[in-house]
């Protein structure tokens, strides 16, 4: 997948809007591979709505999706299977983790989908990001700022064309955060991905190539 | 896959499931145990008959004394029969007809001076009355081999009134059937010799049956041009125990083989009984569905959040309603093999009261109850697989 494109795009509550004023909503905009995109918002505007409508998980919205010029709105569920294992990556605001099972398992659960990543490289993610001592521990006793750090590892375990990451930052401090930019752009530059991250405030540290406020 | 379980089996709610086994398990054993009963049991009220359709009456008229003198007409007129097939409880009504021919048999054995004679008769009825494969019921006059059926009274007067008086072999059934028997018709100044195979015995046919085709045959051969009534009808009826067929028959003064009747009739109330038995553990079975399937339900629910998230990170439908369908499908095999295992240990208690109630051989196994069990635990597993597959489906449909 080399390009995803958004035109008139409209979340259905907004749509009894008089007035919109949005680099997003509403434009025809692209996404292209290779490229950085940041995604600017205040809360409440509909940055998790937007990675839902990509990602296929909701369809209440007007306008047209696209993946290569090809609209979105009719792909089967097998397509989207196939999608979300080697096309597109997600890490979620709410990061939907798995809170009984511990963070190694959450990771396996993915890597053993797509058999992507060897337990050496993931184990290697781990003690980058200060949380080797944690990869037995259910993540329902982890702190949020280390899910989110487990949430990336989990991301990164799949081939992918665009990766989105919904306010992957919060909770982090800015250390943390910079290890994860580097570990983020070193993983998607060898596959020559997109990256698009959204933020309402603290943003990960990146070569945006564009910046758009929702 | 190990992972997935590991996060789906979560909830799952032991009781419920026990429950389901244990409703299904009495269900299924319910119904495997009747249909197996049904066809133990069936045998011993129409011991070997199974060439003749199960509910059946032969009607004659009276033979009386007075009547012989005066020459009264022992046969049926076609309005007789009409009255007959009129009656609420026939389901049909067939009439013998005998041969207007004269008929020797013999009996050899090749290789032994054996060789007996005897004048006889046949007679036959319609082919839909008799249950002999088709292939082995039949006539050509090209090929001319008569397959016949004989009363097994006479296999018994044979056995243990002839040949024990004249120290001949006894002859058991099997026997019985590979022999041949030369037959000799003569009428309308010609005689032939046929080659005669006994198809079967009969407890309850007081004749010598052959098929309608040959008799048809015959007639038209050895004695053209009559035509006579027959003094014999075989009626088939719904239910033997209905009391207006005595009711009737007295009435006409016609004689039915009464005692012939109540094994018809036991058979009927088997039949009766084992159907409502039967009822009962399919109704048992479709409710111990129903709580599996609200268990299953309830479970789904109870996980649809981690459904969700493991379709989210790129779990197919499929995958993830596999373990919940390969748990109804264990459930739902280890209640089969249990329920035939019930089945195999009630079946071994009563089959010795049965050989022991019963002169003729018990054959056929567990065949019966294997199927219909397999047939259940098909349509019930299909029927689990495709219900998981859609709730499932269900969570994965985007909003």
């Amino acid at each position: 997948m080399n390009s995803i494109e958004l035109q008139h795009v409209l979340p259905a509550v907004f749509a009894g809007r008089d007035a919109i004023s949005s680099d997003v909503w509403h434009q025809s905009i692209a996404l292209q591979r290779g490229e950085t995109y940041l995604i600017e918002a205040a809360s409440g505007t509909g940055k998790s709505s937007l990675c839902s409508y990509i990602y296929g998980y909701r369809k209440d919205y007007e306008g047209i999706i696209c993946f290569d010029r090809k609209n979105i709105r009719n792909l089967t569920a097998n397509r989207w299977v196939e999608i979300r294992r080697t096309s597109i990556s997600m890490l979620f605001q709410e990061l939907r983790l798995f809170p009984e099972l511990t963070a190694w398992e959450n990771v396996q659960i993915k890597n053993s989908l797509t058999a992507h990543k060897q337990s050496r490289e993931i184990k290697e993610w781990f003690a980058q990001l200060g949380i080797a001592d944690k990869m037995q521990t259910p993540v329902a006793r982890m702190s949020f700022g280390q899910q989110q750090r487990v949430a990336l590892i989990r991301a990164l375990c799949q081939p992918f064309d665009f990766i989105f990451l919904d306010e992957p930052v919060s909770h982090l401090d800015r250390e943390n955060g910079c290890i994860m930019s580097r570990i983020l752009t070193e993983e998607a530059s060898r596959q020559g991905a997109g990256i698009v991250v959204t933020s309402i405030g603290r943003r990960l540290e990146l070569d945006y190539t564009k910046t758009w406020k929702l | 896959m190990k992972l997935v379980w590991k996060l789906l089996r979560r909830h799952i709610s032991l009781p419920q499931l026990a429950g389901f086994f244990l409703a299904n398990l009495c269900g299924m054993a319910i119904v495997l145990l009747s249909v197996q009963f049904y066809k133990d049991v069936l045998p011993v009220f129409t011991s070997g008959d199974s060439f003749i359709k199960k509910d059946y009456i032969i009607v004659s008229k009276r033979v009386s004394t007075l009547g012989s003198f005066v020459g009264k007409s022992k046969t049926f007129t076609e309005q007789d029969v009409e009255e007959i097939k009129q009656q609420p409880f026939a389901k049909g009504v067939g009439e013998f007809t005998s041969s207007q021919f004269k008929v020797w048999a013999g009996m050899g054995m090749e290789n032994t001076a054996l060789q007996m004679s005897t004048a006889m008769f046949f007679e036959s009825v319609p082919d839909e009355y008799v249950d002999v494969s088709l292939e082995k019921w039949d006539f050509d006059e090209h090929n001319p081999v008569v397959p016949i059926i004989i009363p097994r009274n006479y296999l018994n007067l044979y056995n243990f009134g002839f040949a024990q008086s004249r120290s001949l072999p006894q002859l058991s059934e099997g026997v019985m059937g590979m022999v041949n028997l030369d037959i000799r018709i003569s009428g309308a100044g010609r005689t032939e010799t046929f080659k005669g195979k006994i198809a079967g015995f009969s407890n309850r046919l007081n004749t010598i049956l052959v098929p309608q085709k040959f008799m048809d045959w015959a007639n038209h051969t050895f004695a053209p041009g009559s035509r006579n009534e027959p003094s014999r009808l075989i009626v088939e009826v719904n239910n033997p125990a209905d009391d207006r067929i005595a009711k009737f028959f007295k009435e006409k003064g016609y004689d039915t083989e009464e005692d012939k009747l109540d094994a018809g009739k036991t058979a009927w109330f088997l039949k009766v009984i084992v159907g409502i038995v039967l009822s009962v553990g399919l109704l048992i079975s479709v409710l111990s569905f129903y709580i599996l399937m609200l268990s299953i339900y309830l479970l789904l629910q109870k996980n649809t959040t981690k459904l969700e998230n493991l379709l989210l990170i790129g779990y197919s439908t499929t995958q993830v309603a596999l373990p919940y369908q390969l748990l109804t499908l264990g459930l739902n095999a280890a209640v089969w093999l249990l329920g035939m295992g019930v089945v195999t240990c009630v079946r071994s208690s009563y089959m010795e009261l049965l050989a022991k109630m019963s002169a003729t051989e018990q054959e056929g196994g567990l065949w019966c109850a294997w199927m219909v069990g397999g047939l259940l635990f098909a349509i019930v597993s299909l029927l689990n697989v495709l219900a998981v597959r859609r709730k499932v489906e269900s969570v994965a449909k985007p909003r």
